[in-house]
């Protein structure tokens, strides 16, 4: 099992949950964060005073999938939340030891 | 009209001077009656002023503070119309509207006692307990722009007790100077409806409070008002409830509120245009705050000319109102180094300052007989609407700075703790939140 982790920019998050539900991804977990990368953060201005607002908000998507998945969502989810601009986001992924379905008990692939 | 009777009879023979004298008493006792339609507009004027305070300051100011901060910033603007609200019936309304003592204040009697219901205003020919009702909403926004010079960092206590002896001490005596039949008016300084009264004392008050108090300790970084959707809404609503203020201050349904009325609109649309322009060629920005501040700006400009300048007239006083409070905001305060939070000088001061000199140019006597300006012939009205503005500027200076610090050594100390200031005053003084967007 691997979890994806995939920093996108907000307003694409719907594109890229419509696209991993076609491949049949049956649940994720979303956050609102904030963070800087080579985009770096921008300047607003109210009544002349300018302050630098260093962390931008993003979307994190976290997937938890089985192995053979992997390449196909990382396709899929570059694909849904590129625009070629700066600031697109980044995607990691790890390696999962265990994972339980807490309802039914069981675990790992069956569980994901 | 008694005494041109009285000229006449003194003219004729003993006895018939005795039947002139009885008309001249009849004349006297055919008092006036009230006026129906005055009435019921000012009693709507009330309503719209009191509305500006707890509804529009409140949210115009409270959009401007941090979200931290942002309820505590509320809450300056409504304690304050409340205190006034106590302040004017107690006392307040007396010491401006009594019966003059030698120019300096007036005063018959606490708690508004030996008013009847059927007394009216010679002004209007309205109850003089809807003008008392009237005046008192003028007193609560005039405390309460004070506030915005100093949110983020003062104790709330000290806040109440501040507006309550500032009321008395210093707004009370100015109303009473200007309209209260005190030693200006007798000057002749034109202020239709609070330029001197209400934005220039507010704002002086304000910029003195600030200076005595300090900045805040992290001023200068990256201080994010929490919602300028709230500036606008509140400035929006001042908007609406400035045509009470002005169209009112006239006590009368009559053209002059008409004029009054639109030469308002007319200011407000410039000045909120002139000071997007200024901020655009500065800036490259179309900011909604700055439009937000410009129509204040032009509001606060109109005031004391409401009644007495033609829309010509308004459209200078709001150009020019826009760019000074541009300037206020953003060259005064970056040069002088003092944190006037929200502008309350910057804006209110300034455009205060602006206004009333500018009523002593552009007075139109066919809009108002009652006040004719510079460019009608009459010079030396600016300089008395100049000596309304340095007697208003060193009065309030004085005095703000002596009841700040008595009210500053009864709640000891002014200021929250600096723990408290980096936590928001919302949860340390208040212990609530603004938002709770769960």
């Amino acid at each position: 099992m691997k979890k994806i982790e995939s920093i996108i920019k907000p307003f694409k998050l719907e594109d890229v949950k419509d696209a991993l539900a076609e491949l049949d991804i049956t649940g994720m977990t979303v956050s609102e964060v904030k963070g800087y990368g080579r985009q770096q953060g921008h300047s607003e201005l109210y009544r002349g005073a300018e302050y630098v607002v260093d962390f931008l908000p993003k979307i994190k998507i976290e997937v938890v999938v089985v192995d053979e998945l992997v390449d196909k969502v990382i396709d899929v989810i570059v694909k849904s939340a590129r625009t070629g601009k700066i600031g697109d986001g980044k995607i990691f992924v790890s390696n999962v030891e265990k994972s339980v379905r807490i309802r039914t008990g069981e675990l790992d692939n069956e569980a994901v | 009209m008694r005494s041109k009777l009285l000229a006449l009879a003194t003219m004729l023979p003993l006895s018939t001077l005795w039947a002139a004298e009885e008309a001249a008493a009849e004349a006297a006792e055919a008092a006036p009656t009230l006026d129906v339609g005055n009435t019921a507009w000012v009693l709507t004027a009330t309503a719209l002023v009191m509305f500006m305070t707890p509804a529009g300051l409140a949210l115009f100011y409270g959009g401007m503070a941090r979200s931290k901060n942002l309820l505590n910033t509320i809450a300056m603007s409504v304690m304050g119309y409340i205190v006034a609200s106590i302040v004017w019936v107690v006392c307040g309304y007396t010491l401006a509207f009594g019966t003059d003592i030698s120019g300096v204040i007036g005063f018959d009697s606490f708690f508004l006692s030996g008013i009847k219901v059927t007394d009216l205003w010679a002004t209007g020919n309205i109850p003089v307990l809807l003008f008392a009702a009237f005046q008192m909403t003028f007193a609560g926004i005039t405390v309460a722009l004070a506030s915005g010079a100093v949110i983020e960092r003062l104790k709330f206590s000290t806040w109440i007790v501040f507006a309550a002896l500032w009321i008395i001490a210093c707004y009370a005596p100015i109303a009473h100077w200007v309209w209260g039949g005190g030693f200006l008016s007798a000057d002749g300084v034109l202020d239709f409806a609070g330029g001197t009264v209400v934005h220039i004392n507010a704002g002086v008050a304000g910029l003195v409070m600030a200076l005595m108090l300090g900045k805040r300790s992290d001023y200068g970084k990256a201080m994010f008002p929490s919602s300028v959707t709230l500036t606008v809404l509140g400035a929006s609503m001042l908007w609406f409830g400035w045509f009470g203020f002005n169209a009112g201050s006239e006590l009368g349904a009559d053209g002059i509120a008409a004029s009054a009325f639109l030469v308002t609109n007319t200011a407000a649309a410039v000045a909120a245009f002139s000071w997007m322009l200024v901020e655009y060629v500065t800036y490259k920005k179309f900011t909604l705050l700055g439009i937000a501040s410009g129509i204040v700006a032009g509001l606060v400009a109109i005031t004391p000319a409401a009644g007495f300048v033609d829309t010509a007239g308004a459209l200078v006083i709001g150009v020019v109102a826009g760019i000074v409070a541009f300037y206020g905001v953003n060259g005064l305060k970056k040069a002088l180094k003092y944190d006037d939070s929200l502008d309350a000088f910057g804006i209110h001061g300034v455009a205060g300052i602006w206004g009333a000199i500018a009523t002593g140019i552009f007075a139109n006597p066919e809009v108002n007989e009652l006040g004719t300006g510079l460019l009608y012939g009459n010079a030396g009205q600016v300089l008395v609407q100049v000596e309304g503005v340095v007697v208003t500027i060193i009065y309030t200076a004085i005095v703000t700075a002596v009841v700040f610090k008595i009210a500053s050594i009864l709640t000891g100390g002014a200021r929250v703790s600096a723990e408290a200031e980096s936590q928001g005053l919302d949860e340390v003084e208040h212990g609530e939140k603004a938002f709770n967007l769960r």
